[in-house]
Parts: structure tokens; C-alpha cells; sequence
């Protein structure tokens, strides 16, 4: 019913002299310069489409004869040797690794980061909003090497006794079983992940917090709530579609995320038993795929490296559909 | 129910600025009082004061004092959020949450007050969307968002979530300056309505509106731009619209002001 959906009113309306309703914009009035700028947007719009496409089909194309010579389960299987006469490769320990190391980096940066956001909008002294907001955008900005290298030799040494106390304590639970590997694992690779994304949860948090109409907030403390029940009843509702959209951002960041990870990863050696813990070692998809640039040799064994980076990108088209599916569902109380 | 408003020398301020001076009234409980004045001069200010939305803006304080029969509502030991209870609020743009369907909207205080009896929550939501003249016109959607609702429609589910809380004054900011003249008229039936229960305190630009709809009219007015606003004469409104104390309330309703 307003600008939010793009559809109005007008769209609907037939057109003078009894011509059909309008379908798209008809603003423009054919001269010149609307014609350039329309003929341009249209291009511009078109040639994404078919920028994504071309990738989505160069993937395939370069993917599929290696899937074909595969024989192991492409899916299920946690042997990687691609190449050779029998080509043998699954993606299952990437897979693990990958989502495991980014599900505790979401886990750990989302109540954070948007518990951040919720004191920088709505306790923090006035005087200090601003020049907190630009630290944190700041921080989102600084290039993910620093982090690996930050982690690699400041926050190691700090996470390890960390993880031998979960260990000694936790470790009869299969997620925390000891496996004698420390420094890469994946959970020290998810701390530091959720430390990386930490800053673009919060600095997108907080500006949507920060556009919380002043009437909804008024309108919850006028019915005597409390400033954390005016924060549930009033800005939390109001930011949840952002605080998705800047979640899915930080996951698609952490999922992807390939300098810091190879950085810091342990690789797993060939034939290690398969483990449950969080203590494992392990490559992600694009630490594998990174350290393994030197042996794109010949056309299959890349074929495989491009097929785990085919998943990893379908991974990450499911992690934003769904996130659409959950912003839309309640778009008709949004408005 | 409803409770007497007894205000002494109050002083408003945002910050270092006054934007109040020296109000003092009374707000006799089951009637419904009318602030008019122009642009300004501190009515809207001055009524966020009785159930301290004033000082949710950042440097707003008041000295002076406000009772609500016996308690002092500015006493230091007197929490906000219980004043806010008991004084509810209806503001100039309809405000229901957006988020929240037209059931919640009303159930909000309630389930702020720690209310969660399903029986209970449905017997007063309903009796308030019936005190609030939408009951007929909503009952069957009730799931459905509350914005989704016309304007008039809005500002009644407002006066129904506030009014669901049984506070003992009602406070409206303007209420009508954004319905039309049907939505405006279903407004003022329900005011009169509401008289019955609770102690009603109304701002509004329309004179019309105030001389139909409240028993008492409180005047304010500036002397210039950037002096604090005073109130002029608060009396019963058929004696400010026909033979007011100050030559300023005649002026001003009589259309020669300024």
C-alpha cells in the first residue's frame, strides 16, 4: 500500500484514451535523455543477470567431466585426490568445516553484535555514539589478513588453555572431544571468524536500530514499558529484517572467507578416522581451494576444485534465499 | 477510576531552555479538559509532563510540582514507568506497532504488565477494542496487522491499547490532526464516551473541537518568540468562549490574534 512494495495505486489505473493500465513506469516521456538513461539502465541491469549466469554455467561446464571421472561419492566422501587415473574426491570434511566454523561465528558475532548496536543506539552516552559508530565501521573495513595474522599470533596463545579447559571439563560430549590437535581447529577458526564479522553485524544493526521511528518508541514507553521492554516491544521488531540482512551479509563473509582461514587452518593428514569435535582440524572450501592453486595442472583435477567451489556457491545462494523467504513471510507487518 | 490532577508551578525545560513557566491547575477526575494556543507555546510540552514523556527527550526536566490525588508524580521515589501506567497517552500520528497484529496491539501493555491468562488477555482486548468504538469493524481480523487499518481506524486502536492498561487519565496530544472529518467526529464520540471512565486531557489546534468535546478549556499563549509559554486562563469552556477572563483568550478564539 506504499512505497515500500513499489506498487501503487497508480499501476493499476488504464491509461488515457481507454489504453491498457500502465505496466511499468511510463514517467518517461521519450526524449533524449530519458531514453539514454532508461537504455542504460536497462543494460546495466541486463548484463548482471547475464554476468551471474556466465559464472553459475562456466562452473558447471568446467565441474562436470571431473564429477564424471569421480570415483568416489562426490557428496559423501572425505577422500580428496583429484587428478590422476583414478580420480577419487568428496567434499564432505569441507563441508563440516565450513559450516560448523561459520554456524560458531554466527552463533558468537549475531547476540553480540546486535547487543552492541542496542547500547551504542539506545544507552550510550550521546556524546560517544558517533565516534563509537565510525570505530566499528572502521573496523569492518580492515582487510581480513590482519585478522589471520592477529590471530595467528596474538589470539592462539590466549584461545589455547581455553580450549584444553573445554576439553578437560566438556570433553566426554563428542562436539568437545580432545583430538590432541590445537592452534587451526575449527572452533579457534570460528572465534576468529566471528571476531572478523563482528564489526558488519553491529555497524548494520545499529543503523537500523538508529531509524526506529521515535513514534513506535514513544508509543511503548507511553504504555509504561521499561527501556529494555520498549526495546523488545518497539526497535528489535523494527530492525529484525536488518539484522537478518546484516547476518546473512556476515555469513556470506564468513562462509567465503578464504586469506584468514587458510592462514590458520590445520590441514587434516589423509586417512584421519572422521571426529564430531569442534577440536578437529580441517580445511574449509576456500582454504582448500586456495592452497591448492599451484596444482590446477590439468583440466580435471581443477575440475574438481571447481566443483567444491560450485557448492560453495549454491551454499551461499541457499543462505540468502532463505533469508529472503524469512523477510518476506512477515513483510505485511513491516509497513 | 479516575483520579484528580492537581499541578503546581510547573516550570519545563529542555535542556537550558524554558519552555514552561509557572502552570499551575487542576484537571477535575471523569471530565475531559482542552488545551488550545497556538504553535508553540507549550501545550503539547506541558501535557507530556503529567506522565513524564517529557523527560524521554534528552535534557527535558521540570521543576515544580504534579499530584495525581495523593501522589507526587515527580517525588524521587516515584518510578516513570508506574507513572506511565497509570497515565496513559494517545499521540498526534496513529502509532500501533507496526510489527504486531491487532490483538497484540491491544494485549502490548497488558503483556508489558506481566499479564499472559489467554482467558483474560481475550475478555479485555476485547473490551477495550468495544470501549474504543472498533470492536464491530475488527473482530474478525484481529490477526491481521494493526497498520494495516485506515488512520481513524489506527488512532481507535490506539486509544484501545492504551485504555486496555485501565489507566486513570488519559492523555491525547492532537489526536485528530491527522484523521478526516468522519474518522475526527467517531474521535470525539468516543472522547465523550470515555469521560465516563477516566479523566481525559486533550490538546488540539481545532476550537470547534474543543468546545464540543471538553467540560473545562485551558488557554496558553507566548508573549514572543523564544519566551517561555504561560497558561492564560483555564475555566469552564462554554465561559472561555463566550465571556473569557483575559482580553488574550478573546483574541485568540475569536480569530483577531496576533
Amino acid at each position: 500500500m506504499s512505497t515500500v512494495t513499489g506498487v501503487s495505486a497508480a499501476d493499476q489505473t488504464p491509461g488515457p484514451d481507454g489504453r491498457r493500465p500502465l505496466q511499468a513506469d511510463h514517467a518517461s516521456t521519450g526524449r533524449v535523455g530519458d531514453r539514454l538513461f532508461g537504455g542504460a539502465a536497462t543494460v546495466s541491469g541486463v548484463f548482471v543477470i547475464v554476468l551471474v549466469t556466465l559464472i553459475a554455467i562456466f562452473l558447471i561446464v568446467q565441474a562436470v567431466p571431473a564429477l564424471m571421472d569421480n570415483s568416489a561419492n562426490f557428496f559423501t566422501s572425505r577422500v580428496w585426490a583429484p587428478g590422476g587415473e583414478q580420480p577419487a574426491f568428496g567434499i564432505l570434511e569441507f563441508l563440516w568445516t565450513t559450516v560448523t566454523a561459520s554456524a560458531i561465528a554466527m552463533l558468537l558475532s549475531v547476540p553480540v553484535g546486535v547487543a552492541v548496536a542496542l547500547f551504542l543506539t539506545q544507552y550510550a552516552p550521546t556524546w560517544m555514539r558517533r565516534p563509537a559508530a565510525s570505530l566499528v565501521d572502521l573496523l569492518a573495513a580492515v582487510p581480513s589478513i590482519v585478522y589471520g595474522l592477529w590471530g595467528l599470533i596474538a589470539f592462539a596463545p590466549v584461545f589455547k588453555p581455553v580450549q584444553s579447559f573445554i576439553e578437560d571439563k566438556l570433553g566426554w560430549f563428542p562436539l568437545f572431544a580432545p583430538t590432541g590437535i590445537s592452534g587451526g581447529t575449527i572452533c579457534f577458526i570460528g572465534v576468529v571468524l566471528a571476531i572478523m564479522v563482528l564489526p558488519i553485524v553491529t555497524a548494520l544493526s545499529r543503523e537500523v536500530f538508529d531509524q526506529t521511528p521515535t513514534a513506535h518508541k514513544e508509543g511503548a514507553l507511553a504504555l509504561g514499558a521499561t527501556q529494555w521492554e520498549m526495546i523488545r516491544t518497539s526497535v528489535l521488531p523494527f530492525g529484525r529484517p536488518g539484522v537478518i540482512s546484516a547476518s546473512m551479509l556476515a555469513l556470506g563473509r564468513a562462509l567465503g572467507e578464504t586469506i584468514a582461514v587458510t592462514f590458520l587452518v590445520s590441514a587434516l593428514a589423509d586417512g584421519n578416522p572422521w571426529s564430531w569435535s569442534l577440536f578437529n582440524g580441517g580445511e574449509t572450501f576456500a582454504s582448500k581451494i586456495a592452497n591448492n592453486a599451484s596444482e590446477f595442472s590439468n583440466p580435471n583435477k581443477t575440475g574438481a576444485y571447481i566443483a567444491a567451489g560450485l557448492v560453495l556457491f549454491v551454499l551461499t545462494f541457499v543462505v540468502n534465499s532463505i533469508a529472503r523467504v524469512v523477510i518476506e513471510r512477515r513483510k505485511a507487518f513491516t509497513e | 477510576m479516575a483520579k484528580r490532577i492537581d499541578v503546581s508551578d510547573l516550570n519545563v525545560y529542555y535542556g537550558g531552555f524554558k519552555a514552561v513557566e509557572g502552570v499551575s491547575m487542576t484537571v477535575e477526575p471523569r471530565s475531559v479538559t482542552a488545551f488550545i494556543g497556538p504553535s508553540g507555546c507549550g501545550k503539547s510540552t506541558f501535557l507530556r509532563t503529567l506522565n513524564r514523556m517529557h523527560e524521554v527527550i534528552p535534557g527535558g526536566r521540570v521543576e515544580g510540582k504534579v499530584m495525581l490525588d495523593d501522589q507526587d508524580l515527580y517525588a524521587a521515589s516515584m518510578d516513570p514507568v508506574t507513572v506511565r501506567r497509570t497515565v496513559g497517552m494517545v499521540f498526534q500520528r496513529p502509532n500501533p506497532f507496526p510489527t504486531m497484529s491487532i490483538y497484540d496491539n491491544v494485549a502490548a501493555g497488558l503483556r508489558l504488565n506481566g499479564v499472559k491468562n489467554k482467558k483474560t488477555l481475550d475478555g479485555i482486548v476485547e473490551q477495550s477494542l468495544k470501549g474504543a468504538n472498533l470492536w464491530t469493524e475488527v473482530k474478525d481480523r484481529l490477526s491481521k496487522p494493526g497498520a494495516g487499518l485506515s488512520g481513524g481506524q489506527q488512532q481507535r486502536l490506539c486509544i484501545a491499547r492504551a485504555i486496555a492498561v485501565q489507566p486513570q487519565v488519559l492523555l491525547m496530544d492532537e489526536p485528530c490532526s491527522a484523521l478526516d472529518p468522519i474518522s475526527t467526529l467517531a474521535i470525539e464520540d468516543l472522547i465523550n464516551e470515555l469521560k465516563n471512565d477516566f479523566t481525559i486531557v486533550i490538546v488540539t489546534h481545532n476550537m470547534q473541537q474543543a468546545a464540543r468535546v471538553s467540560d473545562r478549556t485551558a488557554f496558553f499563549n507566548l508573549k514572543a518568540t523564544g519566551e517561555p509559554g504561560r497558561l492564560v486562563e483555564v475555566d469552564d469552556t462554554t465561559r472561555i468562549f463566550n465571556n473569557p477572563t483575559e482580553q488574550a483568550t478573546e483574541d485568540y478564539i475569536s480569530g483577531r490574534f496576533g
